[in-house]
């Protein structure tokens, strides 16, 4: 899969939208500043600021509820934000003019519920998205599609609908389908929380080549060995606020602060 | 013994007013079905709309909502007899006089009536599509149209379609009350029998045979329709399923 690294990290041309062209010298894909977001009076998220540079893989580790995933929906701007911005190379994407759906097209999104469309086949899950947003041709799409489901291990199921795959293969359809959009990035929010273990691995397996390849990753994960051997950064939340953040070694290594070094020693 | 003849009677002497009424009623309940359904559709697409960021538009979205709320519970709340009196003779009262077409007016009162039923029919279609269907899709950068038209109407269409069935079934037999406009469905043609024979039971039972040999055969030509649109249960593995990089032959499909 190495070899495929031009192919997964060049945005196409025509993925490009007028508003959220990247500027070529910039090698920060997002730029996190001070984001906050509430749920009426429950803050979940508290003055959150990092940056993504291009290539970056970071996993952001921490206890349940401590607000990762919101964070990572509010960065594909599923969620409004409550307060900051969200700089997508150079451009805020929480501003009211930015067209939220080219900038989506560029930064895929990969659930723990998989998301697949119900009512298509594996295949068509990775074509139709390709067609309808990206305007791809039929032919061209199903050539990039049939090439990602076959890279993912899924080429054999391609007219499987959802309901008939297991978890681990709907989620390396998802996979496919993002990848088929050819995006700068890919957000992972759980990939693998609602998988039986012995799926978990051939998941984990298609991310570790991803990530390899040089595409630029966040993953939201509860799989510390994924996240001590395949990120260059790991960020720790807990209670809404960023904790501590740094390099594996530095994190799993020698933590600074307690919080992240109980939760550490309660799940390693 | 007298009854049976007569029925035979009415049957062969006025077979061809009973066909020409039984092509009225489907044409009337199916039009009026299928139209009740698209604007269901519209009405559940346009509902759905994301609250708009623009004030304006969020303004003119808030009237829009309101209107069609109006719309839903006033033709769910009266009956389609007199929906159908008071638009007849509501255009023919604003129009000085004239009136409308017998047939187009009937279409046009039974695709509104049923169109307030379909919107909530389709709005709970829509309910019950997961959430995770409409975030996946707007996660991959479609616009609200893109997911509905190619993600979660195909998903609504196969769940409420048991209640498109239903709803076909009732207009095939509420369409009797256009009578009294003068729309030339089944049940006016009875009218006219009657009054050749004056039998009115044999008349009317008849009829009654007529739009139960009606109901229940499209209950059935439905239920079959459902089955297909369910898909089919087996799929065919191409290639390997235990080695990924082994060759995969796609045949082409469709």
């Amino acid at each position: 899969m190495e070899n495929e690294e031009t192919n997964v990290q060049s945005v196409p041309a025509e993925n490009g939208g007028a508003d959220v062209t990247p500027a070529a010298a910039d090698s920060a894909v997002f730029q996190i500043k001070n984001i906050g977001k509430s749920f009426g009076d429950h803050v979940v998220l508290k003055d959150i600021s990092f940056t993504v540079n291009r290539g970056d893989v970071i996993s952001v580790i921490g206890p349940s509820g401590s607000g990762k995933s919101t964070m990572l929906r509010c960065i594909n701007m599923l969620e409004d934000l409550t307060s900051g911005s969200i700089l997508y190379h150079g451009k805020d994407v929480t501003d009211k003019s930015v067209k939220l759906t080219n900038y989506r097209a560029k930064v895929g999104m990969v659930f723990q519920s998989f998301n697949l469309f119900n009512n298509m086949t594996a295949l068509q899950n990775c074509v139709k998205p390709q067609t309808v947003v990206l305007k791809r041709s039929k032919a061209e799409a199903k050539k990039i599609a049939e090439e990602y489901l076959n890279k993912v291990g899924m080429g054999a199921f391609i007219n499987a609908k959802p309901s008939q795959l297991s978890g681990g293969q709907k989620q390396r359809v998802a996979i496919a389908r993002t990848l088929s959009m050819n995006p700068e990035a890919i957000l992972f929010d759980e990939p693998t929380s609602a998988l039986d273990p012995e799926m978990v691995g051939e998941v984990l397996e298609v991310m570790r080549a991803l990530a390899k390849s040089g595409l630029t990753m966040i993953v939201v994960t509860h799989e510390m060995g994924f996240a001590r051997d395949v990120s260059d950064r790991v960020i720790f939340m807990d209670g809404g606020v960023i904790v501590e953040e740094g390099t594996p070694e530095e994190i799993f290594g020698a933590p600074k602060v307690q919080r992240t070094k109980d939760f550490l020693a309660r799940v390693l | 013994m007298s009854f049976f003849e007569d029925v035979w009677k009415i049957i062969t002497e006025h077979g061809d007013l009973l066909l020409k009424g039984v092509g009225n009623t489907l044409l009337l309940a199916l039009t009026g079905t299928i139209m009740g359904l698209f604007i269901g559709l519209l009405i559940g697409v346009f509902r759905t709309i994301p609250r708009p960021k623009n004030r304006a538009v969020r303004a003119i979205k808030k009237v829009a909502d309101f209107i069609l709320s109006a719309y839903i519970e006033i033709f769910r709340g009266t009956p389609m007899m007199v929906q159908a009196m008071v638009i007849y003779w509501g255009y023919a009262f604003a129009s000085g006089g004239n009136t409308l077409p017998l047939i187009p007016s009937g279409i046009i009162i039974v695709s509104i009536n049923t169109g307030a039923y379909m919107a909530e029919i389709v709005r709970g279609g829509i309910i019950s599509v997961d959430k995770g269907q409409f975030e996946g899709a707007s996660a991959i950068g479609m616009t609200h149209f893109q997911t509905m038209f190619h993600v979660v109407l195909p998903q609504v269409l196969r769940n409420i379609l048991p209640s498109v069935s239903n709803e076909f079934i009732i207009n095939v037999k509420d369409t009797s009350v256009l009578n009294v406009i003068g729309v030339a469905e089944l049940y006016y043609y009875a009218g006219i029998i009657k009054k050749f024979n004056l039998q009115l039971f044999q008349t009317y039972f008849v009829v009654c045979v007529t739009y139960f040999i009606l109901t229940f055969t499209i209950s059935k030509l439905l239920r079959l329709a459902e089955k297909k649109l369910e898909g089919k249960k087996n799929y065919t593995v191409f290639g390997s399923q235990s080695d990924f990089e082994a060759e995969i032959h796609v045949k082409e499909e469709e």
